[in-house]
């Protein structure tokens, strides 16, 4: 399980855990789960279009993941945004449609971009992950202030001079960044999984920020590590296990938090008040 | 008349029953969405439509892995997931959007595990990218009927449900305040969305079934602030893309440089995203002029219930 290839897997995918854990805890604060969704997902034809014509996979998810991300940004401005990045989204898709078709793909090539192909990695993919991961930490090391304070408090945000549409497009280059990176290792459709589950877990198990940030990188990394050793032990998709084993964690941190909430509105003999709040 | 549209239309289009049966079911399926959509995007629903589309890959997949119509597979799943995100709390403005991405991550990865299967197992290959992308001139004629009572169904629902899911959609406290029990009706809804999607997963593939649900609804919002009016302008629309897909994409088997046929679905997407962003600039050339429609939905509706 250790051997040669594997090696390459375990690292590729302990930075893909660390950087989803990251962003995704701030996609979860957003509130910005479709946007997680959309840009990965899109940025699928991309990768379609770049075999068409020959080129790096890598830039192909690049330009289409950043183009997606500015786009939703910029057009959600205007509108309804969940139904711009819906249309955004689905535009990208029909591409992605298009091109596969023209380039005459095979099935399996298909299903590896959209679910992955971990076990498959090779360390010359390891270098641009690496370089890609350093800047997203950079990233969210110099924006974490006012990216924390505008996903929170949007209003306050504004009136401390963070502008809200300036963060939501730093935060949506974040998301392209890290798809950029992920897609080519865990597909388009199951990077999400990771960006939603840990983090979501994560809040449910503490209300601090940061506390909430460190614990999303945790659950991530368990996530990951587990769902590789099961897929080298039982041969099944290691996307399976992503996604198996992220909604599992979400639902024990509802758990957790529902035994929580119990428990201190019977300390507290509130539990009128505390009915009350949870409608 | 037929000389005249021969550039448009390609030799044999109208007597191919391939086609007649694709303009059926993309035309019946593009008015349920239409209609459907409108809610949809009213509710600020968008994300459950798309994941309940992406949603359907899973039963689309276990479908054929079980050897029934992939249709079947749509319908139980997105119903299925349907029923879990209401559970995990759609209703609430701030849980929707989590509780629809912890469904659909668990959902696509028993996808990846049925895709898996079928590959390996039951030796159907094609089965990903039809399932994901679609295969409008490959639906059979014996799903037509069940495709129109399934259509019926939804748009029994929404007909049912008109005015209570149009208050509960504008404003959920309005709505409580008059005694609707605006949980059971989002959760009825629900249904009926999930049955749409489905319904467009089939014709054009479950990840862009997304397209037929929030765009020409989101164009007619646009265009209309008139819920009914919107409803039509959704549904004429629909059906003008879907058809006009239908139309250009059997004409591409004859464009060149390579003869392959390019897909339906793109053709749909396209000509909806196009007239999405076309309507946004009228909507902004309106908006320019004195508003000529001062009145807010919110208004007008609790106005005309009083």
């Amino acid at each position: 399980m250790f051997s040669g290839f594997m090696i390459n897997a375990w690292t590729e995918a302990t930075i893909i855990a660390v950087i989803a854990g990251v962003v995704g805890f701030f996609t979860v604060l957003r509130g910005s789960a479709f946007v997680a969704h959309a840009v990965p997902n899109g940025a699928f034809a991309g990768a379609a279009g770049a075999s068409l014509l020959g080129i790096s996979t890598l830039v192909g998810l690049g330009v289409f993941s950043l183009f997606g991300a500015l786009g939703i940004g910029v057009l959600g401005r205007r509108g309804r945004h969940d139904a711009v990045t819906a249309l955004a989204l689905v535009f990208m898709l029909g591409l992605g449609a298009l091109f596969v078709n023209l380039s005459m793909e095979y099935a399996p090539e298909i299903y590896s971009l959209l679910f992955g192909e971990v076990l498959g990695i090779s360390s010359n993919e390891l270098g641009p992950t690496t370089v890609l991961a350093i800047v997203c930490v950079v990233a969210v090391a110099v924006l974490y202030r006012p990216l924390m304070l505008s996903s929170v408090l949007p209003a306050a945000g504004e009136a401390r001079g963070v502008s809200a549409f300036r963060m939501e497009l730093c935060f949506l280059t974040l998301v392209a960044l890290t798809t950029t990176m992920t897609v080519p290792v865990v597909g388009t459709l199951l990077i999400f999984s990771l960006m939603i589950g840990a983090p979501a877990a994560a809040r449910s198990f503490t209300d601090r920020p940061g506390h909430a940030l460190v614990l999303s990188v945790a659950i991530a990394l368990i996530t990951v590590w587990l769902a590789i050793g099961l897929s080298y032990t039982t041969n099944y998709p290691v996307g399976f296990f992503v996604g198996t084993i992220s909604a599992l964690s979400y639902a024990l941190g509802r758990g957790w938090a529902a035994w929580r909430r119990s428990r201190a509105s019977r300390r507290a003999g509130l539990a009128a008040e505390a009915t009350g709040a949870g409608t | 008349m037929s000389h005249f549209l021969a550039p448009v239309f390609e030799p044999a289009f109208f007597t191919s029953t391939t086609v007649q049966v694709a303009l059926a079911v993309g035309g019946i399926v593009a008015l349920v969405a239409g209609t459907v959509g409108v809610f949809t995007v009213m509710r600020g629903q968008s994300f459950a439509g798309e994941a309940l589309g992406d949603i359907g890959t899973t039963g689309g997949s276990g479908a054929y892995l079980i050897g029934v119509g992939p249709l079947w597979g749509f319908v139980a799943i997105s119903v299925v997931a349907a029923g879990a995100m209401e559970a995990i709390g759609i209703q609430r403005p701030r849980g929707r959007d989590l509780a629809t991405g912890i469904v659909l991550g668990a959902a696509l990865g028993l996808a990846a595990l049925f895709l898996y299967l079928d590959a390996t197992q039951s030796n159907t290959t094609g089965a990903t990218v039809t399932i994901l992308f679609g295969s409008m001139f490959a639906i059979p004629t014996s799903t037509i009927p069940l495709v129109v009572v399934l259509s019926l169904t939804v748009v029994a629902i929404v007909a049912v449900l008109y005015r209570p899911l149009l208050l509960s959609s504008v404003s959920a406290e309005l709505a409580a305040a008059r005694g609707i029990p605006v949980r059971a009706v989002g959760a009825l809804y629900l249904l009926a969305l999930a049955i749409s999607v489905a319904l467009a997963a089939m014709t054009i593939g479950t990840i862009l079934s997304t397209a037929l649900l929030i765009g020409p609804a989101a164009t007619a919002l646009r265009l209309t602030r008139r819920p009914g009016a919107a409803m039509l302008a959704a549904c004429l629309i629909g059906l003008g893309c879907t058809w006009l897909g239908i139309v250009l994409a059997y004409d591409s088997y004859a464009w060149p440089p390579v003869h392959v046929g390019w897909p339906v679905s793109f053709f749909v997407v396209t000509i909806i995203f196009v007239l999405y962003l076309l309507s946004g600039v009228s909507s902004l050339w309106r908006q320019r002029r004195p508003a000529s429609h001062p009145v807010a939905p919110v208004e007008s509706v609790g106005a005309g219930d009083r």
